[in-house]
């Protein structure tokens, strides 16, 4: 006999004038065989509430849409299965985004304005000549900058941060670990000193607490801490004017 | 109303759109890209294997240049595609391969001295001289002479992806996502932007601008089971076909994957068994050998998937619950191998099948089964990538029918096209915006709109109706009985009359949640009616065409037909049909560089010849013997036997270790 999920989720929408309440909702189905949340919220959404609104679009984990809040903690809702899971699931919509509706969070627009402010793009003076032989590039170094590219700025790290919750404008780990991706490539012409200016403040590099809760909720499991402290050091060396 | 303008509107915010807006923003013009979702979140992060471009870096690329490029893409096409296109395209990926690495792409690099690769399932040693160390690697893919394909692991697409988002962040693309185009704004046979839907608030906006370009990749979703992400439902596609002036051109060439896994539809990479992972049957039994004993797990993709459907047939499938599938074996390429390679493969095969593809023998290997993947048909272009017929309207990546694929693409070649095309298409569009100017009264621009928000209005107001769930379910089941990887007149025939009954019923759903603002259900509604629009172009095209090519196998006509089937399907919607105008646009041998011919895989003979081939592979061959004879190199011949268009920058010769 397959077990009767539970899901308790939250249910808000903004845009409504007229019902200004957030409330739980519960809606029960059968678990099937390798059902996922993604599985289990299109199927609760065809049958029981069309309105119920969620992100997913690859669900296949490599996107980063679907993360929310699953029985407290940051996660990818795509590949969380719910037999690895308590009968009774609650969802809730990722802290510290701004709330479209329900489960669905504005990540874009936060991650846009992130980019633009540690300038997450190449920095090179040089005019690259596109047909002749691209500059080589050590293979372990080609490999190091891919382990932090690997981010799918899914907003994890960033619900699961302290330091966020408290400090409105902190840029947060996936920001840091922009800034730590781009130092190491060799393509960036940019020094310590010019990362300085982008996070060297208390909104950057030197307000995260710590706490451990980027990585621990990172679903790329990046080593999101270790670079933060590397990263700090380096700038702790820069002299503030 | 509320208008926006900007010079150059770009929909779709994945690979293609975002390249094509980095275009138009190079030059100068104010850009805008509408996005369903975070464009970082587009179904180009998805592409794990890699991006062909004939580098001829590594060992076993040694000797690739465009010729060989052009050939495998031309027979993977089964002659079906643009050859003209073709050119454009093979000689610009080399370029389009470096400027990405130069913005940052962490490709991954040949290291100097020996390394152990699975060839053929034996482990094969390979030594890579010193002037190579620290070049971009490639790995090999199906249907391709050379390793050809460049990587970052199995997360190319994702690298490649947010390279040039970040890029367009740079240049200040006015990026804006949760935007739906839903309609086109056109006046006269020339587009002037669209109509669009803010999928937060509800609001229903104009956007105006000079050019129009639609990347919004490919349909997988009217199918049942598809390895697409959810957001890819055609509705760029639907919006053009819906103006009844852009047509879409070879809708039913619809490409199935062999290995996805089985029965979540998430993608293997064909990495896996370019890596030298190989499939196996109910009795461990490597199968692919004994119907394709040259190119083995590695012939082009329509090509395994039909030979895993016909061994299933013979009952060498296994059994489960969720029906029947194959076995994919990557255990033999070693643990070492697949953390560093294949990791997200690793990850998904932990994920969604509980179990870790590193595990040696049987435990290790996963269960696939060919599952809808790509969209070689589109909205028809010029080489240019506009629209034949609607003027100031483009199109790239695979929401277009340029046309490179013909009807059969080669792995590798999606996720190049979308950045290639970018540059092309998205400079002839860029061209195009700066040369025109907005000749459109305020009027008509408000007739599209009133219209769009009477419509939206109009489906909340019924209280009963048809539940859009119902009719969308059925479509996808329709489109993957009888739409599928075979094909017959009976199955199509039916496929056909019922989707056309369905489209009708979509026109009467009644919508429970009665918002205007974000609301899914009726986002369904609006975008069922469009899905069963290209649903019918699909199965209407793939219902005439009597003969097999490339990812179209009709069980009746077995044979490629090359004497009556050499053209193009082109389909449009006029406004009150419930069925699509279908017509063709017939392919000049005389003026291929490849005349039709066997493919080198598949099953030899199977084909109507047409007379012309062999009077222009004549032809052909003295003007190549008579320039060699001269003393003419490659380039001179190339541009003799086909000249083709392409931009100044973008010709230029690739320069290869070799030639220094």
């Amino acid at each position: 006999m397959s077990r009767e999920l539970t899901f308790k989720i939250l249910r808000y929408d903004p845009q409504d004038k007229e019902n200004v309440r957030a409330y739980f909702e519960e809606f029960k189905i059968q678990e099937a065989p390798s059902m996922t949340i993604y599985i289990a919220l299109t199927q609760i959404r065809e049958s029981q509430d069309a309105g119920l609104s969620f992100d997913f679009v690859c669900r296949a984990g490599i996107c980063g849409s679907c993360a929310m809040m699953i029985n407290g903690r940051p996660k990818l809702a795509c590949r969380t299965l719910t037999r690895d899971l308590p009968k009774e699931i609650i969802l809730l919509p990722l802290p510290t985004f701004n709330l479209i509706k329900d489960l669905s969070v504005n990540t874009g627009v936060w991650m846009d304005e992130m980019s633009k402010r540690v300038e997450s793009w190449v920095h090179s003076s040089h005019e690259v000549d596109i047909a002749n032989i691209e500059m080589p590039i050590e293979p372990e170094v080609a490999d190091a900058v891919f382990e932090l590219d690997r981010c799918i700025e899914c907003g994890c790290c960033v619900a699961g941060c302290g330091t966020k919750l408290i400090k409105e404008d902190f840029v947060g780990a996936v920001g840091l670990n922009r800034i730590a991706r781009f130092e190491c490539d060799p393509h960036d012409e940019r020094t310590i000193e010019d990362y300085y200016e982008l996070v060297g403040d208390d909104n950057g590099i030197f307000g995260c607490m710590t706490l451990l809760g980027c990585e621990d909720t990172c679903p790329k499991h990046l080593p999101l801490q270790t670079k933060i402290a590397y990263m700090r050091r380096k700038l702790a060396t820069v002299k503030g004017s | 109303m509320k208008i926006k303008y900007c010079d150059a509107l770009v929909i779709g915010g994945g690979l293609a759109g975002l390249r094509s807006a980095v275009a138009a923003a190079q030059k100068g013009l104010s850009t805008t890209v509408l996005s369903l979702v975070p464009v970082k979140r587009s179904h180009s992060a998805a592409a794990q294997g890699g991006m062909q471009a004939s580098l001829g870096n590594a060992k076993m690329s040694e000797g690739d240049n465009e010729d060989v490029h052009f050939s495998d893409t031309v027979k993977g096409s089964d002659w079906g595609c643009d050859q003209e296109v073709a050119r454009m395209f093979v000689t610009t990926a080399p370029k389009a391969i470096r400027e990405l690495a130069a913005w940052g792409v962490p490709w991954s690099r040949i290291k100097k001295g020996n390394h152990e690769a699975v060839i053929n399932t034996k482990k094969t040693n390979i030594f890579e001289e010193d002037d190579k160390h620290g070049l971009i690697n490639s790995r090999d893919f199906g249907g391709t002479k050379k390793w050809r394909t460049c990587y970052t692991s199995d997360a190319t697409g994702h690298t490649m992806l947010f390279a040039v988002a970040n890029e367009s962040l740079k240049l200040n693309v006015n990026i804006e996502d949760r935007k739906e185009a839903i309609g086109l704004i056109h006046h006269n046979n020339k587009c002037y932007g669209a109509i669009v839907r803010d999928l937060i608030t509800g609001d229903i906006v104009a956007y105006v601008s000079k050019g129009t370009l639609i990347a919004t990749g490919g349909y997988g979703r009217i199918y049942e089971i598809t390895t697409n992400a959810v957001i890819c439902e055609g509705i760029g596609t639907a919006i053009a076909l819906e103006t009844g002036i852009a047509k879409l051109g070879n809708m039913e060439a619809v490409q199935f994957h062999p290995t996805p896994l089985f029965p979540s539809g998430i993608l293997l990479t064909e990495g896996c068994r370019g890596d030298g992972g190989v499939l196996r049957d109910v009795d461990g039994h490597r199968f692919m050998p004994d119907y394709e004993p040259e190119k083995k797990d590695l012939a082009s993709r329509d090509v395994v998937s039909r030979r895993m459907m016909e061994h299933m047939r013979k009952g060498k499938g296994i059994d489960s619950v969720y029906g029947t599938h194959l076995w994919l074996d990557i255990s033999i390429l070693g643990r070492e191998h697949i953390e560093k390679n294949l990791r997200d493969v690793q990850e998904i095969c932990e994920s969604f099948a509980g179990i870790d593809p590193a595990d040696e023998g049987q435990k290790g290997w996963a269960p696939v089964h060919p599952m809808q993947h790509y969209s070689m048909g589109g909205i028809r272009t010029k080489p240019t990538g506009e629209s034949q017929t609607l003027q100031g309207l483009f199109s790239c990546g695979e929401a277009a029918c340029w046309d490179m694929h013909g009807f059969n693409r080669l792995g590798g070649n999606s996720v190049s096209e979308t950045v290639v095309a970018g540059m092309i298409v998205g400079n002839y569009f860029a061209d195009y915006c700066i040369n025109t100017q907005i000749d459109i009264q305020t009027d008509v621009i408000e007739k599209f709109v009133h219209e769009k928000e009477a419509y939206m209005k109009n489906l909340v107001s019924k209280n009963s109706g048809d539940d859009v769930f119902k009719i969308k379910n059925r479509m996808k089941k329709i489109m993957q009985d009888y739409v599928g990887i075979f094909r017959d007149g009976e199955g199509l025939e039916k496929a056909v009359k019922e989707l056309e009954e369905l489209y009708i019923k979509s026109k009467n759903v009644a919508v429970r949640n009665k918002q205007l603002t974000a609301n899914p259900e009726l986002e369904e509604a609006y975008r069922v009616p469009m899905m069963l629009k290209v649903a019918l172009c699909v199965a209407k095209g793939a219902l005439d065409r009597t003969e097999s090519r490339g990812a179209h196998t009709r069980e009746d006509y077995p044979k490629r037909d090359d004497a009556n089937w050499l053209k193009r399907t082109l389909t449009s919607w006029k406004e009150g049909d419930t069925m699509p105008t279908v017509e063709y646009e017939p392919l000049d041998i005389m003026k291929m560089e490849i005349p039709p011919g066997f493919r080198g895989y598949g099953a030899k003979g199977n084909l109507i010849e047409n007379p012309i081939s062999a009077i222009r592979q004549n032809e052909v061959d003295e003007m190549v013997e008579k320039m060699e004879l001269e003393g003419k190199d490659r380039y001179e011949i190339q541009d003799k036997l086909m000249p083709f268009p392409l931009q100044d920058e973008y010709k230029r010769k690739n320069i290869r270790l070799g030639d220094l």
